[in-house]
This record gives C-alpha cells, structure tokens and sequence, in this order.
C-alpha cells in the first residue's frame, strides 16, 4: 500500500500518512440518498414548492399584517340615490326630493389594489391573506393525517407481519373491510352526524380527518406487513432471535426502520393526496366553513355564483394555483424520494 | 380455480357485512329529532315525505329503540331488506332508492367508460415512450405534464374548463346533459349529448391519465431490464419489435387487473365533477341526496359503492390468475 502511494502523486504520499479510512471517501447510506435527491432538479423544485408554501402560509400573517382572516374591510363607498316626487296641491306643483343614502358597509369584490394584493371576495375579506390562512390550515391538517395514517399503519402492519396466523388474518381482513368504505359519501354523513351535534366550525375539520384517518391505514398497514413478511426470513433476524430480544424491540427497532425507505415515499405522496382531499371536503362545504378561510372554502362560492366564475378571477383561482403547488410539490419530493432510495435506479 | 373462487365469495359476503355494520351504526350515531327536522326541510322545499314512507324507514332502521338490543334488532331487519334488494323508499324522490340508483347509474356509467377509454389509449403509450427513453427530454416533459394533472383538483380543473371553454369562448354548453329549449331527436339529440359531455369527460381524462401513464412506465422499465428482452435483442430483433411484441405484452398484465378493478366503479359516479358541470349522474344526485339529509338514499348509495368496490377487488384479483398464467391462485 505504501509502496504503491509513494510512487504516485505528491499529493497522494500525503495522504497516505493518513489512516485508511480517511483515504478513501466514506459515504453513509443517508448521504448517498440526499446527494442523489438533490441531483435530480425536479425533487428540488419541489423543494422549493413545498417550503415557499411554508413560509408564505406560516410567516406570511406576521410580516402582512395589514388585514386578519376574518376582518371585513368596511371601507365601502356610501350610496345616494334621488327620487322627485310631484304633488299637485291647489293647481300649484310641489316637488319632492327624497334623498336616500346607502351605505355598503363592506368593501367586497374589489379588484387587486395597493390596499389589498389580490382584491377582496364576496364577503369583504382580504383574499391573499386568507390564501396564507388555508394554507396553514390545509398544511397542518394534512400532516397530522399522515402522520397518524402511518403511526397507525405502521403498527397494524408490523403486528401482522410478525406475528402472522390469526393476528394477521383479523387485521388483513379488517383492512379489507376499510378499503371497501367509500370515502366522500361516508364523510357526507360524518358531517351530517357533526352538523346535528353543533361541533365548533374550527374543530370540523380535524374530526373529518380522523375518519380519513381511520379508513386510510389500510394502505400503509398492507405495505409494512409485506415488507415484514420478506424481512423476517433474513439472518440478521435469526440473530435477534439468538439474542433474545423482546418482541417489541425486534419488531421496532430491526424491521420497521428498513421499512423506513418506502413509508418515507408514501408518506409524501399521500401529504399531496390528503391536501386534495382536504380541499375537496372544504369546496363541498363540509370542511372548514365561513368564517374561516381554507383554500377549498375560497373556490366554494363559484359553484353558485357564475358571475365571480366569469369576471372574478382573482377570488378563486389563487387559492387553486395554492392548491395545484402544494400537491404538485409533495409529488415531486416523492417521485425523487422514491428514485434516490431505490438502491436498484442508480445513476 | 373453483374453490378459489368459492373461497373469495365468501370472503366478500362477510366484508360487505362489516361494511353494513359500520355504515348502519354511524347512521344510529344521528340524534332521532334532528332526522325530524330534515324531514319537515324536505317536506317544505315542495317533495311530500308521507307518513308511510317514514314510518316504514323507521321499522326497517329500528330507529327509536336505542338500547342495545334494540340496536341489534334494527341492524338485523335492515340487513335482512337489504338481501331482499329492499333499501327502502327515498325522502326526496319519493320512489325506491333502488330504483333512483338504477335509473341515475347509466349517465355516470357512460361517461366513466368514454373517459376510461381515452385514458387508457393515451396514457398506455405515453407511458411505453417515456419508458423507452427513460431520462430523455421526452420523459421528462411526460412525467411532469402528467405530474401537474395528477395534482389538479377536480373542481378547480372542472370549473376552469367550464369557464373556458363554455362561458368565454361558448364552444361548449357549461351544464346539464340535454339543451332544454330544443328538442332533438336521432343523431342530433346523441350530439347533443357528445357537446354537453365534452368537458366533464375532458376533465375526468386529464385528472386520471397521469396514474394509469406512471403505471404503464414504471411496468414497462421493470420489463425492459428482465432477461428475456435483452436475449430478443441479442437475436438481432428490431427495435419495435422488441418493444411491441415482447415487452408490451407483459406490461399488459398490471394494466388488464387494473381494468378489471375499475369496472365495476365506473357506475358509482364522479361527485365532484357531476357537481360542477350538473350533471343527472348518480354522483350528483346522491350529493344532493344527502345534502337534504335522506336517510334511505344515503344507506343504500353507500352499500351500493361497497358492493361495487368489493365486486372490483375480486374481478382484479381473478383476472390477475387468467391473464399470467405464471400466476397460481389457491
């Protein structure tokens, strides 16, 4: 080995003072992952995508401060109208003037000013700063759904996996039963069940996410059993076994974290999923109601009003556009989630 | 291949019996007066629930008994109306729920299958180039126009296009399925039809091209690097053929499965997009439905897509044992 340095480069006689190891350039499994992440542009303008809609949605309120989520601007424009009237008394004429004064309090459906970026809706409310209101709204919601989607799963999954027999038959069949519910229907009637029991316009929305919750773990759950099933026939396995480790600690700490690579994917993948669901259930008014502002909420009004549909672009299609990026962006870091970790793809 | 079969049958009663079960105790989950108030909203928008109509839902349902039995007694006689095709009379159309469905379904069902087809045949070759030349500018355009459909709502894509192309530019009409000021009648009135289900068939297209395309090139890569195609090529076959002949046809298993899978949804209905456009499909009408809070509709749609959904997993998984006979069912 030194032999061999020595009548090489200067620069490598150096370095072959060093130890082997720092010779050569190591690099993690997690490193080689991000690099190959950030290779492809699409993961990165994803990137972007996603955190720009982050500080936009979660930032932007306190830097703009100029109009809140639920305050009307009342600066609108005081109306009078004339109206003449004309008796006849005595052969003389007598003119009546009847001024009548209407004021419209809020200033709504203004177009795109210095006061306000993007103009104001049918309410009199600031259309970009309810933009960074949904945002956080529909960001927030969708993680927390993804997150219990997968804790859930994850659970359900291993347990199947590992133990297998019976265990595994009552919660594959359970799973089963789940992924035969339909989705919007059955929130149809979820909302109808909150309608009755007068739950807080603010809290809906989490309640509805539950139930997407509860229906969607299937999906993760099938994943990291199959996964298991594979893994569990591995020697490293039959080593934890020698070792005598709990059931808990082989489960958790040896099979899930190499199921890790394909829960991070589809964890992506359905935060973009779960916003569009989110948007969905808000445009058919069942998520977030009025007051309150989410991106779906926003488009809701062009289903009955065609005028704002036609001449009021500025009220509806931003808060799509919002939309459009956010999913689009968790596809992206996805698709290059999923490239970067496939040890098979690589380029 | 018979006692798999059997076997799956049987499995699927008793997940169309779990699926019952919870849609039955979230209906009970509903306080009784508040179904009372829905009733007196319908009865005052114009439609007449009668008394009979009522009382009827209320023996099939056991609603009013909310001990624990009771409970159990008003499941047991929905389910048995249910195996009886029986799912009671609808509040707002004031006829079986059955009867709604099966009336509203062949709307939905038409434009699901014109939507499907044009999906297949252009997703299926979008993805098969791609895939051919993976990495390329080619790919890359694909994937990301695909990409932006895949993420597109569908009432924001529907309403767009409604703007578009059948308010500004007025090449379309932007709702219902028939021009109620002129009566067609032959190929006129099928045209008619074709004008009105243009946009919401172009908007279920794009929306769903971008899944079925990524299907198609994520097979077709797997394919293209398995050894069978690298001997073809070593024989001196041509491009094409390699392509068309060997690769494509293994491609096809994931993508006939798929298809099998789908059948059955496309009667279920596209709510949003049925909304948008206003549509008469069973979608829009079962959102209305529920909107107005009819009980019977709401339980019969809803065991009505488990069905569809529990007949669409058995046919993908029975097809995924005819169409690749490496494949052995037991």
């Amino acid at each position: 080995m030194s032999e061999n340095t020595k009548n090489d480069t200067k620069e490598e006689v150096v370095d072959s003072e060093l130890p082997l190891d720092k010779n050569v350039r190591l690099m993690s499994p997690a490193r080689m992952v991000v690099r190959r992440f950030f290779r492809s542009k699409l993961s990165i303008v994803g990137l972007i995508m996603v955190v720009g809609l982050f500080i936009f949605s979660f930032l932007g309120p306190l830097v703009y401060t100029q109009w809140g989520e639920i305050e009307l601007d009342e600066s609108g424009k005081t109306e009078y109208s004339v109206t003449e009237t004309t008796y006849t008394v005595d052969g003389r004429e007598y003119t009546v003037r009847q001024t009548t004064e209407k004021s419209l309090k809020d200033n709504f459906l203004a177009p795109p000013s210095s006061e306000h970026i993007l103009g104001t809706d049918n309410e009199g409310y600031d259309i970009f700063v309810r933009l960074m209101y949904g945002g956080r709204i529909s960001l927030i919601v969708s993680f927390i759904a993804v997150f219990l989607i997968t804790i859930l799963g994850v659970i359900m999954g291993g347990i199947a996996g590992f133990f297998g027999g019976v265990i595994d038959n009552i919660i594959m069949r359970a799973c089963d039963i789940l992924i035969c519910l339909p989705g919007i229907p059955i929130l149809l009637i979820i909302s109808t069940i909150l309608d009755a029991s007068e739950i807080d316009a603010k809290y809906r929305i989490y309640l509805l996410m539950i139930y997407l919750t509860f229906i969607s773990w299937p999906g993760t759950a099938r994943l990291v059993r199959g996964q298991i099933l594979s893994l569990r026939e591995q020697e490293y396995m039959v080593a934890a076994e020698a070792m005598g480790y709990s059931t808990g600690r082989k489960i958790f700490k040896h099979l899930v974290p190499n199921v890790m690579p394909q829960l991070i994917v589809s964890m992506s993948l359905s935060l973009g999923s779960m916003i569009l669901y989110e948007a969905t259930l808000s445009y058919l008014n069942l998520g977030v109601k009025a007051p309150y502002a989410a991106w779906g909420t926003m488009i809701n009004i062009i289903s009955t009003n065609q005028d704002i549909l036609q001449n009021h672009l500025n009220v509806w299609v931003p808060a799509g556009v919002c939309i459009v990026i956010a999913v689009l962006g968790f596809n992206f870091i996805g698709d290059g989630l999923r490239d970067a970790l496939d040890p098979k793809a690589r380029r | 291949m018979f006692k798999y079969i059997i076997k799956r049958l049987i499995m699927s009663v008793f997940i169309l019996l779990g699926v019952s079960m919870i849609i039955y105790f979230l209906i009970r989950l509903m306080p009784v007066d508040f179904i009372q108030d829905k009733i007196n909203a319908i009865n005052q928008g114009g439609a007449t629930v009668s008394e009979e109509t009522v009382n009827a839902m209320y023996e099939m349902y056991g609603l009013g008994d909310n001990s624990f039995l009771g409970i159990l007694k008003g499941y047991f006689s929905w389910l048995g109306a249910l195996a009886t095709l029986d799912l009671g009379t609808s509040f707002v159309y004031g006829i079986p729920v059955a009867q709604v469905i099966f009336e509203h379904m062949g709307i939905s069902f038409a434009i699901a299958l014109i939507a499907t087809i044009f999906e297949f045949m252009i997703a299926i070759p979008l993805g098969i180039t791609a895939a051919t030349h993976q990495y390329s500018f080619r790919d890359y355009i694909v994937t990301i126009l695909v990409m932006i459909g895949i993420s597109l709502p569908s009432f924001f894509f529907g309403q767009m296009l409604k703007d578009v192309l059948a308010l500004k530019l007025g090449w379309f009409p932007a709702s219902g399925l028939v021009n109620a000021t002129a009566s067609f009648s032959g190929v006129e009135l099928l045209l008619d039809y074709f004008k009105h289900m243009f946009i919401p068939i172009l908007t279920i297209v794009i929306l769903s091209i971008g899944a079925r395309m990524r299907m198609t090139r994520t097979n077709m890569l797997e394919v293209m690097n398995s050894d069978y195609i690298r001997t073809a090529r070593a024989k001196g076959l041509r491009e094409s053929v390699v392509i068309n002949k060997h690769a494509f046809r293994n491609t096809l298993i994931p993508l006939v499965t798929s298809l099998a899978g789908l059948l059955p949804s496309l009667f279920s209905g596209a709510i949003i997009t049925e909304q948008v456009f206003d549509l008469p499909g069973i979608g829009n009408i079962a959102l209305d439905a529920m909107n107005r809070g009819d009980i019977p509709f709401i339980m019969g749609y809803n065991m009505f897509l488990a069905l569809l959904s529990v007949i669409g997993v058995l046919l993908a998984d029975l097809m995924y044992g005819l169409v690749d006979p490496r494949v052995k069912l037991e």
